[in-house]
């Protein structure tokens, strides 16, 4: 009776989904946890305030043109007198999406194009490696442009442009990554015991490599929501008066010294959320790491 | 006893920048069931690669496996499968022949998993059987590979390789990179299973003294070919290769009455990158001659010992 219950034990241990274990590790520690409240209240903010605002983004206020942070504006207004708070929360929606499903988009092209050349090597790798090197040649913000150009304006083609220069360095990452992990005898394991070869691909080699993909991703976060502005710029990207944290960064540029308030709340926001993202994402790096669990 | 493995003329080439690497060439042997075959040899002489193209992880340039008579050299599909379940492969690295992402308990029911021998409700069962047949406590199956010390972790690489029952298992060096203390613990396990499940092994390895413990008998490799080929106690008692003689030379003798005489093998290892025919110890053995540099034929010198040297009967 006592072994029956030594042995019914470990049983109980109830398995959690896998995603809802790796969420759990991920705000584990303080700063990921400080990211993830950080990256969820900037969301809400975007998606609720607007409905709160007594302003819409669009709303010309020409008495109150570059106002100071005031009660009624808390944030300023900007050099048309809209209010800056409005935009921001508005700006929010798109920025915060064009960062994270181009950083989304060119991660996974990356992973898929630079795991294949690392798996399966040969021609393969040779063609896609080839590709790569010819594809960065072009300067990625000329690229960024010509693609932006061809396809035109529009949140989709944005996301496209703006992906499209960073895919040729998470394809190198990638298969160096691929390279440095392919020879282990663990994957010579899995194929001993008929693991098929997708799962080699998907449940063996790409938890083990994954991770600098992942740091870099976040980091391009950022990057994008800037290299955005420059699209809006030129005509490009999102069109005015659809505003955008990037979009009203550069506008704020002219009025530095005597208005630095318009250029500094989306400043700070856009730091806020590449902060938060990093965060988050060194925590999803460490929680997928079993070496670092506790 | 019916061989349970037969290896005819198998060959293994790798293409490198400076021509064809001849990693495994023309290798013929048996090992029959419950046997264990041992393979020595110095590092890079071929053993791994040669152990890894019997159980079809290295396709074969040429030559033939049969596994129970039947040619498996180039089945695939759910033949393969098949195959696959009868023969399976301990790592010489328990560092990385594990997937340091998954536990324990993962690792070992992998196998169970893919076979489709088992309902979901036998897994556990199954998977509790298996670790306790390798000796792995229970409060370890959740635990993951970097948690556990090397010995610990040869076990769940054999517990992974017992999962579906094999007839024959290629162990490639499995103790090396063990303690000399946990080498003993891991062999006597090894040889125990054996004992009760009796499969065979082919055991890859360059201990010599752990050689003549576990097999029962020994082919001595040298640069992609066997160059002799015996049971463990002739060989040990009556050596023929020169090469052979060398590499026993080298064991350490604990008796002072009879000290070691080692033979000191002077030049190069010839590349076995485009290898010249004839013999390929020839650069480096002390009776080389012209008759040498033809090519050599492994000869049945006396029953069950065969020996690959054309002076085989001049110099003994």
């Amino acid at each position: 009776m006592a072994a029956k219950e030594a042995v019914a034990k470990p049983q109980k241990i109830k398995k959690k989904s896998m995603l809802a274990e790796t969420l759990e590790r991920t705000v584990k520690a303080p700063s990921a946890k400080l990211g993830a409240i950080l990256f969820i209240a900037i969301v809400l903010f975007c998606l609720i305030g607007p409905f709160l605002s007594p302003y819409t983004y669009d709303q010309f206020d020409l008495m109150n043109i570059k106002a100071l942070p005031s009660l009624a504006h808390p944030f300023g207004t900007d050099a048309l007198g809209r209010d800056i708070l409005t935009r921001l929360m508005v700006g929010g929606r798109y920025s915060l999406a064009l960062g994270i499903l181009t950083a989304l988009l060119g991660s996974v092209v990356g992973v898929l194009l630079g795991s294949l050349a690392g798996y399966f090597g040969g021609v393969v790798e040779t063609i896609i490696m080839r590709i790569m090197d010819i594809w960065s040649a072009i300067p990625g913000m000329l690229l960024c442009l010509l693609i932006s150009a061809t396809l035109g304006s529009g949140f989709t083609n944005t996301i496209i442009a703006l992906a499209i220069g960073g895919v040729p360095g998470n394809v190198r990452m990638q298969r160096a990554q691929i390279l440095r992990e392919r020879n282990k005898e663990y994957l010579e394991a899995a194929e001993s015991i008929n693991c098929p070869k997708s799962k080699i691909m998907f449940k063996h080699l790409l938890p083990n490599v994954i991770a600098p993909t992942i740091v870099t991703a976040t980091m391009t976060i950022g990057q994008t929501i800037t290299m955005a502005a420059t699209l809006s710029y030129i005509g490009l990207g999102i069109q005015p008066p659809t505003p955008e944290w990037g979009a009203m960064l550069a506008d704020g540029k002219a009025d530095i010294l005597y208005y630095p308030h318009i250029i500094l709340f989306p400043g700070l926001i856009i730091a806020l959320t590449v902060l938060a993202i990093n965060l988050l994402g060194d925590g999803l790096r460490d929680a997928l790491d079993p070496k670092l669990r506790s | 006893m019916g061989n349970l493995i037969e290896v005819k003329n198998l060959k293994k080439y790798f293409k490198v920048p400076a021509g064809m690497n001849h990693a495994v060439d023309d290798v013929s042997f048996t090992i029959s069931k419950g046997e264990t075959l041992g393979v020595v040899g110095e590092s890079g002489c071929g053993k791994s690669t040669l152990g890894r193209a019997v159980i079809r992880l290295h396709e074969a340039t040429d030559g033939q496996v049969l596994l129970n008579g039947e040619d498996i050299t180039h089945v695939q599909g759910k033949k393969l499968k098949k195959v696959r379940e009868k023969m399976q492969i301990i790592f010489q690295d328990p560092y990385s022949s594990l997937n340091p992402r998954m536990t324990i308990e993962e690792t070992v029911r992998e196998p169970l998993q893919y076979s489709g021998r088992f309902q979901k409700s036998q897994l556990e069962e199954e998977t509790n059987r298996l670790m306790d047949l390798v000796g792995i406590d229970q409060r370890l199956r959740a635990s993951y590979p970097h948690e556990l010390d090397g010995g610990r972790r040869q076990r769940v690489g054999i517990a992974r390789a017992l999962a579906l029952n094999p007839e024959f298992i290629v162990c490639d060096e499995p103790v090396s990179a063990l303690d000399v203390s946990i080498q003993a613990q891991v062999l006597n396990l090894l040889m125990d299973l054996q004992e009760q499940m009796g499969m065979a092994y082919m055991f890859i390895t360059h201990d010599l003294s752990v050689v003549r413990h576990i097999s029962t008998n020994i082919c001595v490799m040298y640069l992609g070919q066997l160059v002799e080929k015996a049971s463990a106690d002739d060989l040990f008692r009556e050596t023929l290769h020169p090469y052979t003689k060398a590499l026993l030379s080298a064991i350490p003798s604990a008796d002072l009455d009879h000290p070691m005489q080692r033979i000191q093998l002077t030049g190069e290892i010839t590349s076995p990158i485009n290898p010249k025919p004839g013999c390929r110890f020839a650069a480096r053995c002390p009776y080389a001659t012209e008759a040498c540099h033809q090519p050599q034929k492994l000869e049945e010198v006396e029953p069950g010992h065969f020996v690959s040297c054309c002076r085989v009967r001049e110099i003994n």
